[in-house]
């Protein structure tokens, strides 16, 4: 930001010099106290604990997956019983050589294909829908969206596990009482989704993230909306546009940063499904119904022979994925003076 | 959740606003138009009646099972409302009476509750003294330090959890709760200190000047003016931080392992989810406690939140 404490003009700080008569000079506490404000040590002693914190947690973590994804690190080694080696890219040789890697890799980024556009489509209708909506049924219809979002992943991960169950869900039931002509039948009576297949348990798992993160779009989108002068939109329709034409042609544009910054949410969330993966396929259960991050859990712990060197390989993958997304996006944003 | 840093407000440049032209009148046009604007406002709402109601089912049907008696949940044609309500299934885990249970939900609970409430506590006063300094003070390295933060910020948890796994083994913090509250806090600064810094920034300068000159010291201008003042954006980042842990799952699985006695609510959900065949109305009652203080809670502080939640992710 543009100017420090210190940048005072010269009087300011000599009548606060004048002030602190009050003060006991030469105590320990003042000693230390000046001896801050003559280093500009202020800053760095109150992000110190922070810092230390984020180093600890994060980043050394961080810096051991790099380390690991070179070694042949594993029970063997922490016990002692085997010498630590480094194995060069063995270990990403072996991940790229394992087909599950591949399968993982491909529903993880089919998942996010299919889920990121339609929640971001889901939740831009229902911010729009939000603002044309009168003060009640805005109201009902935000509150019923904020229980949504508010509902703890696993807690809903179980519910829609149950919705969908084949002895006693719901979801089977209706659709087994649903006409024919509308895709029902008696066939979907105890029909299992869970198991049957990675794409009807990602079909499960793709409604659960979307019925959580729509709201987050929703309530995005209703403030950027709010941003947008009411003469813009008014104009636009006088002059005889579509209701469509007006989103494409006005609001879409004027929004366009904050669908950036919801498109590169989204994408990371979606990559990032874990718990909800874990839940509805049952880990460990069917290996063919693994995303990248299950995949990673299953070769690093649950795995016979854990290997955390092989975990890392593949979590250093994973973390450079996510960064490639996050790189791209930001030099977009760039180029287009988002950030300034 | 302030990933990247899109500002927002409005973009000037490139920007074609049409020509108003008069508006068309005509007495029966007019009457037309009402007419069709009343009847896009009907279908505006039956839209809207008709996306809440979908949105709100899940968590309606998680309810109505877990005040079902068993006949009624694996009944061949679900009613929507329990016909016979019962507390059965809430009396089967608050006593932990449970097939695949391990003891009262409320331990659970408790332990759900105070590694979340020191979380936010630690993580609420680091990111508060860290987020002054980076809105107040220029030093060296600030900028690359918030580009850090949002990197750090992107790596998810299970990318971590290995080398996270064995340091807290090393140091003997898996099977205990402090553990999960030293890496739920750490977690949760990075976003809380860049959701403060805008807060902060908001700040007018002039009046800590003004109190500097009025003779206050670093600490008072910081308890009495900055405080008061951020106050609104620490109830945003508090709740944040509050979300991150109350719904954990990875590193709580990973770390508690066969601790039983120390489950979160979500690790205990799971466990008994997945033992003893699924007996749904318990786990229905599970998570409704789970779930059922969460929601009230973000009703109740929902101006704040989708206010501060929104400031974050868009000004970021």
């Amino acid at each position: 930001m543009a100017e420090t404490i210190e940048h005072q003009p010269a009087a300011l700080a000599a009548r606060r010099r004048l002030t602190q008569g009050q003060r006991v000079p030469g105590s320990p506490r003042d000693r230390f106290g000046s001896f801050v404000r003559r280093h500009r040590l202020t800053p760095y002693l109150l992000l110190l604990p922070a810092l230390v914190g984020i180093a600890l947690v994060l980043l050394w973590p961080l810096i051991q997956v790099v380390i690991f994804s070179f070694q042949n690190y594993s029970l063997m080694q922490i016990t002692g019983a085997a010498p630590t080696q480094w194995v060069g890219l063995a270990n990403f040789i072996n991940t790229f050589k394992d087909p599950e890697f591949w399968l993982s890799l491909r529903t993880t980024v089919i998942v996010a294909a299919v889920i990121v556009p339609l929640t971001l489509i889901v939740g831009t209708i229902v911010g729009l829908l939000l603002n044309r909506l009168g003060k009640k049924m805005s109201v009902f219809v935000s509150t019923a969206a904020l229980m949504a979002w508010a509902t703890p992943p696993i807690s809903a991960a179980v519910l829609f596990y149950w919705l969908v169950s084949p002895d006693g869900g719901v979801v089977d039931w209706a659709l087994s009482k649903l006409p024919q002509w509308l895709g029902g039948g008696a066939h979907w009576a105890g029909y299992n989704w869970t198991t049957n297949g990675w794409l009807q348990a990602y079909i499960v798992i793709g409604a659960l993230v979307i019925w959580q993160a729509f709201p987050f779009i929703a309530v995005s989108v209703l403030a950027g909306l709010k941003t947008i002068p009411g003469e813009l939109l008014e104009a636009a329709r006088v002059d005889g546009a579509t209701p469509w034409r007006v989103f494409w042609n006005v609001t879409f544009p004027l929004l366009k940063p904050i669908f950036l910054v919801l498109l590169l949410l989204s994408v990371i969330w979606d990559f990032n499904i874990f718990s909800q993966s874990y839940i509805i396929t049952g880990f460990p259960g069917n290996q063919n119904e693994y995303n990248l991050s299950t995949y990673l859990y299953d070769k690093g712990f649950a795995s016979t022979i854990p290997s955390y060197g092989l975990g890392g390989a593949i979590a250093l993958i994973f973390a450079i994925i996510l960064l490639v997304v996050t790189v791209g996006y930001v030099r977009t944003s760039v180029r287009q003076g988002a950030l300034t | 959740m302030t990933v990247g840093g899109g500002t927002t407000h409005l973009p000037p440049a490139g920007l074609q606003i049409p020509a108003a032209t008069p508006a068309r009148s005509g007495n029966s046009t007019a009457s037309r138009a009402r007419a069709a604007k009343r009847s896009r406002a009907i279908g505006v709402n039956l839209l809207g009646l008709l996306i809440a109601l979908v949105t709100l089912f899940p968590l309606f049907w998680m309810i109505s099972t877990a005040f079902k008696p068993s006949h009624e949940i694996y009944s061949l044609t679900p009613s929507l409302i329990p016909a016979h309500p019962t507390l059965g299934n809430f009396r089967a885990v608050s006593s932990g009476q449970v097939s695949g249970g391990i003891g009262s939900v409320w331990l659970f609970f408790r332990n759900s509750l105070v590694v979340t409430l020191a979380a936010v506590l630690v993580a609420s006063l680091l990111s508060l003294m860290a987020s002054v300094a980076v809105a107040r003070y220029k030093f060296r390295l600030r900028a690359t330090l918030l580009v850090t933060l949002l990197i750090v910020q992107m790596i998810p948890a299970q990318a971590l959890i290995i080398p996270l796994f064995l340091d807290f083994k090393r140091i003997d913090l898996l099977q205990n709760l402090l553990g999960l509250v030293i890496v739920y806090a750490a977690q949760a600064l990075p976003v809380s200190i860049w959701m403060l810094r805008n807060f902060v920034a908001t700040i007018p300068r002039e009046l800590e000047e003004a109190a500097s000159i009025d003779g206050a010291g670093g600490f008072t201008i910081f308890w009495r003016i900055l405080f008061p003042l951020v106050a609104p954006g620490l109830v945003a980042t508090s709740i944040f931080a509050f979300i991150t842990a109350y719904n954990e799952f990875i590193v709580a699985l990973t770390f508690l392992g066969l601790d039983q006695h120390d489950y979160t609510l979500p690790i205990y959900v799971t466990y008994f989810f997945g033992r003893g065949g699924a007996d749904w109305g318990p786990i229905m009652a599970a998570s409704t406690l789970y779930t059922i203080p969460v929601v009230i809670f973000f009703l109740i502080v929902r101006r704040r939140l989708v206010g501060g939640l929104v400031a974050g992710a868009v000004k970021g």
